[in-house]
């Protein structure tokens, strides 16, 4: 064999194992969800739905799992959203490149790499003992809004960066103020952008355990949360509390909770991407 | 007009502002309660004793089991991810259709927005029964299991992270490579890579990072059992368990016990503050070499 045939071959070789690597991550996921899915779906059923917690795996249910799960999702986007969005506007419009403003980008992007569990912690003295707010879903919601805050705030100035200088110019020489061009042109011009940011970045909120546990949310809650001053569970909790029991019965019930939860995070994502292309086929500057 | 206009750029500072406050904060919080747990038991006990054992009568403060099931997991993940994802990256680059590219993008997204809990399901419920049908001195708990699973979950950030730093590279380069009649693999590995190799470096430490501060798949697959040793077969604990663990449990509020989670959060925060901040260098120090 010629050296420019075995090069060849190599070559080959190399675009099969691409092949390869690129489908082995797909296809794990498509056995685990097909597993997932054929240990949990008949456990699946009105009554796994709207029973309380118990003792028992075939009594058990997960309402009070995913109504505080719905409660961290409102709570956390009611937080976050406004707050995000905000900072997102004045690091993208307002702040002039300083030595503060490069701080601001820097301490952002390194709260962005701070393991959620850490998040947990901060919730646990800040709100639960130095506030004395207790493991309420308030305290869930703010610490989880506080850790997906760096997302948020960086997808806001992504999308407002795609929106053309002539946009603001244009208003300025009709004779608009700094915030009347941000609120009137830019803002609903980068929308979907930022939407699509806050999305994702709730699909994240709604799928952590850890920074949760830290804060002392219990894995059994016997009544549906009312008031954001109520204890909770969330589903990731009780998966995970389902999933450290020995009995096999309890298995079955976190796999049926984990479709629960995965379709919850699969339906965000799908609105999020759904609104990312609306936005990049409606839009043409 | 202009006072409204103050008022609100005010209050644009005030949502930025915040985001230094959130930053003290968690350094306040972890540094108020390690200091008090330092106060009690020496830093150099915690660095240099063999044993992690708080909860029991006997009690041992040395971090280093703890630090070595972090390391250990972190690194069975690595060793999955990071041949995966770069050659996920070269392929998708060099040899695959853009439409193909385009498709499968998103698809490999999806890895990493399941969320971690369900991937600590899976690593006990499906690949340890599976690892144990052929290692069979395997645990029910285990750091490989645990970490194989976490690798799986990393191979997007490093494919993605990858990907980009390598179609950042000039055209002209691949162009002068195919020219003096290079394959695709010779042009990949002979140019597309050590151009790009600062960006998959930055891609390889924030994966590190992510993985050092993983909690849920290695709480529920890797064990409770602080241990240092580095044999992937029986079960450890790393940081992120044992603040778990222990938060689980009822350890009554400003006792050595309850400390022990902060000095522990502590030394999780600098690993992952040290490997984000040196990505960020290696990105501002070897960006825009084209330019």
């Amino acid at each position: 064999m010629t050296n420019s045939e075995k090069n060849r071959l190599k070559d080959k070789a190399f675009q099969v194992f691409g092949i390869f690597c690129t489908f082995i991550g797909l296809v794990v996921l498509a056995i685990f969800l097909i597993d997932i899915v054929i240990e949990g779906i008949g456990r699946i059923d009105w009554d796994f739905l709207t029973s309380l917690p118990s003792r028992r795996a075939a009594r058990a249910g997960i309402l009070t799992a995913w109504a505080g799960t719905l409660w961290i999702l409102v709570l956390s986007a009611l937080i976050a959203f406004p707050l995000g969005i905000a900072a997102g506007i004045y690091l993208e419009e307002y702040a002039k490149k300083t030595k503060l403003s490069d701080f601001l980008e820097i301490n952002i992007a390194n709260l962005a790499g701070v393991p959620s569990i850490i998040y947990g912690l901060l919730g646990l003295e800040l709100f639960v003992r130095f506030m004395h707010l207790g493991p309420v879903l308030l305290v869930g919601a703010l610490t989880l809004s506080l850790l997906i805050l760096p997302i948020v705030i960086v997808t806001t100035r992504e999308a407002i960066k795609a929106v053309p200088r002539t946009i603001r110019d244009g208003s300025f020489a009709l004779g608009a103020s700094k915030w009347q061009t941000v609120w009137n042109q830019v803002l609903p011009a980068s929308f979907g952008g930022i939407l699509t940011g806050v999305i994702l970045a709730l699909s994240r909120a709604v799928g952590e355990a850890a920074p949760l546990i830290v804060i002392g949310a219990l894995a059994y809650v016997p009544f549906v949360p009312k008031t954001p001053m109520d204890e909770f569970t969330v589903l990731p909790i009780q998966i995970f509390n389902w999933t450290s029991r020995p009995q096999a019965a309890f298995l079955t019930n976190a796999a049926a909770a984990i479709i629960v939860l995965l379709l919850i995070t699969f339906l965000l994502n799908g609105i999020a991407v759904y609104l990312r292309h609306r936005q990049q086929k409606k839009i043409k500057w | 007009m202009r006072v409204q206009e103050k008022i609100i750029e005010g209050l644009l500072w005030l949502s930025a502002a915040i985001t230094i406050l959130v930053t003290v904060s968690i350094i306040w919080v972890l540094l108020s309660e390690s200091i008090q747990f330092f106060s009690e038991v020496s830093i150099l006990r915690f660095l240099t004793e063999k044993e992690w054992t708080p909860l029991f009568a006997d009690k041992k403060f040395g971090i280093m089991p703890l630090v070595a099931g972090t390391f250990l997991t972190t690194a069975i993940a690595i060793a999955v991810a990071l041949p995966i994802g770069l050659t996920i990256a070269i392929y998708l680059n060099e040899y695959a259709h853009a439409r193909f590219k385009t498709i499968i993008k998103p698809l490999l997204e999806v890895l990493a927005t399941i969320p971690t809990v369900v991937y600590g399901f899976f690593a006990l419920t499906v690949v340890t029964p599976f690892l144990q049908s052929f290692i069979p001195g395997l645990a029910g708990f285990n750091a490989l299991s645990a970490g194989i699973v976490m690798g799986v979950m990393i191979i997007p950030m490093i494919s993605s992270l990858s990907e980009d730093a390598i179609s950042a590279v000039p055209r002209s380069l691949r162009e002068a490579a195919y020219g003096m009649g290079s394959t695709r693999l010779q042009t990949a590995f002979g140019v597309m890579v050590p151009a790009a190799s600062s960006g998959i470096l930055v891609s390889v430490i924030l994966a590190i990072s992510r993985a050092v501060g993983e909690t849920m798949i290695v709480a529920i697959a890797a064990g409770q059992q602080p241990r240092l040793t580095l044999n992937p077969l029986v079960p450890i604990e790393t940081i992120t368990t044992y603040i778990v663990q222990v938060s689980m449990g009822d350890v009554p509020h400003g006792s050595l016990e309850y400390r022990t989670i902060f000095a522990a959060g502590m030394t999780l925060f600098v690993f992952t503050f040290l490997l984000n901040n040196l990505s960020f260098w290696i990105k501002k120090k070897y960006q825009e070499k084209y330019d």
